[in-house]
């Protein structure tokens, strides 16, 4: 079993971020993972991704053509990456930064004003932890309880305090994705 | 020790400085230049030498001049860098030192561009400095083979007096994965019959690289090649994925062996008997399992991010028995999965190149792709 997660979005949205809260949490639940970023030479306000495999024997491939869950957080995102989810996979869209709905109909696609969600939390930076915890209630390939736990054994201990806000952006992202794919399945 | 996660580069120059690391020398050059920044604080924290030098040239002649003390001492580098070192790397080996040097290729030639790619096989395994020399050249496929290997190859550089270089690409430096370090060593003094540490109480020794006598230099590098003989048969380190009953054997090492090893997966799930042969050592090469696997397979197919480097030394060791393809992709572009998918496929029903250097249809088969 190989599964892979990609996220991107502006350099500064937290993309790279995310990706590590849950590759601390695949590794803290005895999975391998490998963390990818795409490097070159950009600067914050710039695309950036990175792609978080987890499996349970020797990771091949970092990178994929066609990933089976994609978190995008912007529109040059959710352009790019909407026609390379697997078919069957699941694509999480940022819609404080997207103005369409989706094309595709053999996906699942949830859309979280991602945005106005941290914002509701106290800080709009939590953007990435909304995200994170909407792609873990429509592809579990961890629980959100895995993915807190991590969050609180990695963060530096100055950072420690911002570990509530961050706990409360996590729940509402999940919320949020639960709610729409009830509506879906309604 | 439990794991963590390391980023590729910084595990590097942590497994470096574990192994006993004593004077590092660098200069910074993406995607490496984590390496230099880590060590920057890390050596002077644990009270060992960090030099920033002028240039890689500065570096590498550092390493010499260090090297000959019996020190444990590494460089990094990135393609160009690695490239404006040869000379003094073909004088550390003439010197016979031990000295370690990573190289976190990038996509070239020339300037290129900081994307990963594996196209200084040749120069790192075939050539590079100027004479008769050989070298060890290891190749991690992941962060914790590359800790693995930067113990192994202080190692492996004391014992054959000899440099050994580690061959990565920025994808293995900048991906995080976990991994788990190995012990501290401590630094003990380092006692050799060579090393020119201050000759109280003993004759003096001199290091060079000049023999001005023609015959002397031929010792020198019959000497040398003697050495390498050992190397050959003791050192070969290699992978095996799916071989015990393949029919068809993919040959790769570091990112390209693993994206391969995707693929060998994908290729079994649909009852493909496909294997796959992971370099670790790729100077010395592993030719004897390849020369083996010659004898029972029906077709190699080589993978690599280059215009097909590595695949000269398979089909030496395949000897024209079978069948030796060629799928590479090059100039910084990582092959996904599913294109080598597609190359076994070919392979599997027999579609081999005939009458040609494989690399010559592998460039019509890429007509498409490179004509966007």
């Amino acid at each position: 079993m190989q599964k892979e997660i990609l996220i991107a979005g502006f350099g500064g949205q937290g993309v790279l971020f995310a990706g590590q809260v849950l590759a601390y949490a695949a590794m803290d639940s005895g999975k391998i993972v490998t963390w990818i970023p795409s490097y070159g030479p950009e600067m914050r306000g710039g695309t950036a991704n990175c792609t978080v495999v987890v499996a349970d024997e020797e990771i091949g491939s970092p990178l994929v053509k066609n990933p089976p869950a994609v978190i995008a957080l912007n529109l040059p995102s959710f352009d790019k990456y909407e026609d390379l989810v697997q078919p069957g996979g699941v694509l999480i869209v940022n819609q404080s930064m997207v103005d369409r709905t989706a094309k595709r109909t053999d996906i699942t696609t949830i859309f979280v004003p991602g945005n106005e969600v941290a914002e509701e939390t106290g800080d709009r930076r939590l953007l990435n932890m909304v995200m994170v915890g909407a792609l873990l209630a429509a592809y579990p390939i961890l629980s959100l309880d895995e993915a807190k736990a991590a969050l609180k054994a990695h963060l530096p201990a100055k950072h420690q305090k911002l570990i509530p806000n961050n706990y409360a952006a996590m729940d509402k992202g999940y919320a949020h994705a639960k709610a729409q794919m009830e509506k879906v399945a309604a | 020790m439990p794991k963590e996660l390391w980023k590729g580069n910084e595990a590097i120059a942590e497994a470096a400085v574990r192994a006993g690391l004593q004077a590092y020398f660098g200069y910074p050059i993406t995607p490496q230049t984590e390496i230099l920044e880590y060590l920057s604080r890390r050596m002077p924290e644990l009270g060992r030498a960090f030099v920033q030098a002028e240039s890689e040239l500065g570096a590498i002649n550092m390493v010499y001049g260090a090297a000959c003390t019996g020190a444990r001492v590494m460089s990094t580098s990135s393609s160009p860098g690695v490239s404006l070192m040869m000379e003094g790397l073909s004088y550390i080996a003439g010197t016979e030192v031990p000295a370690v040097l990573v190289n976190v290729m990038r996509g070239g030639p020339g300037l290129g561009n900081i994307a990963p790619a594996q196209s200084d096989y040749n120069q790192a395994v075939h050539g590079g400095g100027h004479g008769d020399y050989p070298r060890i050249v290891l190749a991690p496929s992941s962060v914790q083979e590359a800790i693995d290997l930067m113990g192994l190859s202080f190692d492996l550089a004391e014992k054959y007096r000899m440099i050994c270089m580690v061959i990565l690409d920025g994808s293995i430096g900048q991906m995080m994965e976990p991994a788990e370090m190995p012990e501290m060593k401590p630094i003990t003094e380092r006692k050799f019959d060579w090393n020119t540490d201050g000759a109280i109480n003993r004759e003096r020794r001199i290091l060079s690289s000049i023999y001005i006598d023609p015959p002397a230099e031929e010792v020198a590098n019959f000497r040398l090649a003697k050495r390498w003989q050992e190397v050959q048969a003791n050192e070969v380190r290699y992978k095996e994925y799916f071989l015990d009953d393949a029919e068809f054997v993919i040959v790769g090492f570091g990112t390209a062996g693993r994206v391969a090893l995707s693929a060998v997966r994908a290729a079994r799930a649909e009852g493909i008997k496909v294997g796959l042969l992971r370099p670790i050592t790729v100077s010395p090469y592993p030719y004897e399992v390849i020369d083996q696997l010659a004898g029972r397979v029906s077709a190699f197919l080589v993978t690599e991010m280059n215009m097909g480097q590595m695949f000269d030394d398979v089909r030496l060791a395949v000897r024209g028995r079978v069948p030796v393809e060629f799928y590479g992709r090059t100039g910084g572009v990582v092959p996904f999965p599913d294109e080598i998918l597609a190359e076994i496929h070919r392979i599997a029903a027999g579609q081999w190149s005939v009458d040609r250097d494989p690399r010559d249809s592998w460039q019509t088969r890429m007509a498409s792709v490179i004509e966007r």
